[in-house]
């Protein structure tokens, strides 16, 4: 670093211009590394020809030909394929990430507003509670609610019966599958035009009371049009949806939704879990408030419960935010712990089972580990963007 | 999770290790001075530890069976228990030197696994372990049953055969290790295990109450078991296919553990070449004239081996049927020794 920064490029020589030097040495660096990769890449697949192990992704296309406890699509244990096998992972993946995520927001949000409360009670039960379920490792906690699960349902034959329509018992929850029938449709159509018209209402009040300050009361009324437009052309349509009820047949029962113990007991252990620490976001959120913005909505005259949603949240969620975002991508990832439990995600499934009748190591696990990454991805931008929309906005 | 690690490690050491070939297997484990056995992480009878935490079972003897054969001590050998899933590809990463876990020979685990299979130690078939309480007593009445199984076994895909053959419907519960599918049944979440058949009457035993359940009579498929080697190491893949058949061969010859000093002695010229005091049978497989020897006087042969674990004598009493040798009915026919 002899020459000053300010020198005149055309004094010195091209090598021992500081700018032509830093790109001289990050694309050497660059090139160092790519040619590490490629060096390593075309070594394994020397190294894997050389051993007659098989290569490449055809696989995907042979008929997996084993059964999986619980599908979302379509799947034929004698003719699915194993890609087919990969898309059942993937979307098991998904729905038990999607129902913790949900259940995990609301408990965590409650118990961070609950361990600010001024009564002494909800403040220590919800301290008490963060204590415990943060400090035992996930895993076990997982083993624990299943065998919890297990152990307290009854067996299919002394089922546990609500309405004569959904059971309870250690294979699981069964409830009667809708049928849909002829003008079925209009029902769907119902419910996507109430959200529409929900929609352009909420528009409206917003932007009356930004003019008027007058409140519109939208969720009940919004909430009221959603639930009440289809019912009302489920009826006017003849009743074009029928149910099929579970039924004890033989030893077991047959028909109908099921919603396995498996499924159960990792969506509520990653839900309490991960609560724990999305509880602490909250808390630490609201705390980040200024205590005047508190006492200035008191001396207005604001109900407790309206400080807290138009105040208080408002400003304490661009702190809950970022962390939340962490832990949404920790709780999708501890999901593959399922495996302990033989809930069939995308790692007990694709780089189990399927690893194991393949034997392709490497190509299964980057798959596995591409699916994680681009949830990852996707959950991070997606909050990223509400991150954003939540920001100060400079006035 | 080691299943994760082991893929890592795989792909680490497929793409480290130099593309010149590296020393067999063989001149591997002597320079060790020891043998990595990949056993499984507990099948009665064929892996497992027992009360002390010593390793035990016909698979275990089998391990043995090659240390002393190579290294000339039975006890020189680290057993790495592994899960169905994790055991072809700890091979394949030369984690261990040989498997020796209850795999089936199949055709596809044989050519696109990179893998041999050097013999069968044990013929086995899958049945059904279900509770009595279901009040059945046949395989046909299974209709709308719920299964535990372990995954990435051939049980998986013989289940589907069986049941599509039948036109009878099943869910499965698919578990890691057979301790949690045993779990699940003893908890109720399956009606039955189902699993090798040898396995199931080991499964038996770890019930709380062995007599609340039973083996059905029906067997689904054939499940030939043996030990399992890296393709492409000839010279490996010949001791282990060799200390098979010696350890069959000295069972037809009636040599036994107890005997064969005196037998060393013996004038039969089939004994003599088995145990190396006549013929180079040792020295072209690159192992001590003496490796059979050694192999029954620390382990015995393959009838001790088999009465021992799972046999007459232990506690799963499994009849030989299939496994019986050849001239007293049944399939162990090991090539002659000359």
């Amino acid at each position: 670093m002899s020459n000053p920064p300010n020198t005149p490029t055309s004094s010195v020589s091209f090598f021992n211009n500081p700018k032509n030097r830093a790109i001289i040495f990050q694309v050497l660096a660059l090139g160092f590394v790519v040619f590490l990769a490629y060096y390593f890449a075309n070594n394994m697949f020397a190294n894997i020809e050389a051993r007659g192990i098989e290569t490449g992704f055809s696989f995907l296309d042979q008929v997996a030909g084993f059964g999986i406890s619980q599908t979302l699509v379509a799947y034929d244990d004698g003719s699915s394929t194993y890609s087919r096998v990969f898309l059942v992972g993937v979307l098991n993946t998904l729905l038990v990430s999607g129902i913790a995520i949900f259940f995990t927001t609301i408990l965590g949000l409650l118990i961070g507003i609950g361990r600010l409360s001024n009564n002494f009670l909800v403040a220590k039960l919800s301290m008490v509670y963060v204590e415990t379920f943060r400090n035992i490792p996930i895993l076990l906690q997982i083993l624990f609610w299943y065998n919890v699960v297990l152990a307290a349902l009854p067996s299919p034959r002394q089922s546990l019966s609500y309405f004569g329509e959904y059971f309870l018992n250690n294979r699981g929850f069964l409830m009667p599958r809708p049928i849909m029938e002829d003008n079925s449709g209009y029902i769907l159509a119902a419910l996507i035009l109430a959200c529409i018209g929900v929609f352009f209402l909420a528009r409206w009040a917003i932007k009356r009371h930004d003019d008027t300050g007058e409140e519109f009361p939208i969720f009940t009324v919004g909430g009221a049009i959603i639930l009440l437009a289809p019912v009302l052309v489920y009826f006017v349509a003849g009743q074009p949806i029928s149910s099929e009820i579970p039924e004890l047949k033989g030893f077991n029962f047959k028909g109908g939704w099921v919603i396995i113990p498996e499924l159960l007991a990792l969506a509520f252990a990653l839900s309490i879990y991960t609560a724990t620490y999305i509880a602490e976001a909250v808390r630490a959120g609201i705390e980040s408030v200024p205590k005047g913005q508190k006492e200035a909505a008191n001396s207005l005259g604001l109900k407790e419960h309206v400080i807290l949603r138009k105040v208080i949240l408002p400003q304490a969620l661009r702190v809950i935010i970022p962390p939340v975002i962490n832990q949404y991508l920790n709780l999708v990832k501890n999901s593959s712990l399922a495996t302990a439990i033989g809930y069939p995600e995308i790692v007990t499934l694709f780089s189990g089972t399927t690893l194991n009748q393949v034997g392709q190591a490497i190509e299964i696990i980057l798959m596995t580990m591409a699916v994680y990454l681009l949830f990852s991805i996707v959950i991070s931008l997606l909050l990223n963007w509400i991150n954003a929309k939540m920001e100060i906005k400079g006035r | 999770m080691n299943r994760t690690k082991i893929a890592l490690s795989l792909t680490a050491a497929l793409a480290l290790i130099p593309m010149t070939s590296s020393a067999g297997t063989l001149e591997n484990v002597v320079k060790k001075g020891e043998l990595n056995c990949g056993v499984s992480t507990g099948i009665p009878g064929f892996s497992a530890t027992n009360s002390k935490g010593v390793w035990e079972g016909i698979d275990v003897d089998f391990c043995k069976a090659i240390a002393s054969a190579v290294l000339g001590n039975a006890d020189k050998v680290k057993y790495i228990p592994l899960t169905a899933k994790e055991r072809f590809t700890a091979l394949q990463s030369g984690e261990i030197d040989v498997l020796v876990r209850s795999s089936t020979w199949t055709s596809s685990r044989d050519t696109s696994l990179g893998l041999n299979f050097a013999g069968v130690n044990y013929y086995d078939g899958q049945g059904f372990l279900i509770n009595k309480k279901l009040g059945i007593s046949s395989a046909k009445e299974l209709d709308g049953a719920t299964f535990c199984i372990q995954a990435g076994t051939t049980t998986e895909l013989n289940l589907t055969d069986y049941f599509k053959s039948q036109k009878m419907e099943y869910k499965a519960v698919t578990y890691d290790t057979s301790g949690q599918t045993i779990d699940g049944f003893k908890k109720g979440r399956c009606d039955a295990v189902t699993s090798d058949a040898s396995q199931l009457y080991g499964l038996r035993l770890k019930m709380d109450d062995p007599n609340s359940v039973m083996v059905l009579p029906e067997i689904i498929s054939k499940e030939p078991l043996g030990p399992v080697v890296r393709q492409g190491d000839d010279d490996w893949f010949n001791v282990v296919r060799w200390s098979l058949f010696a350890v069959l061969e000295a069972e037809e010859l009636g040599i036994t553990m107890a005997n064969v000093d005196a037998q060393m002695k013996s004038d039969n010229p089939s004994v003599k070449r088995l145990l190396g005091t006549s013929g180079d049978a040792g020295a072209s497989l690159g192992l001590d004239a003496k490796w059979a020897y050694n192999m029954i006087k620390q382990v015995g042969n393959y009838g001790e081996m088999f009465d021992r674990n799972v046999g007459k004598d232990s506690p799963l009493n499994i009849d030989r049927g299939l496994n019986k040798l050849w001239n007293q009915g049944g399939l162990m026919y090991p090539m002659p020794i000359r």
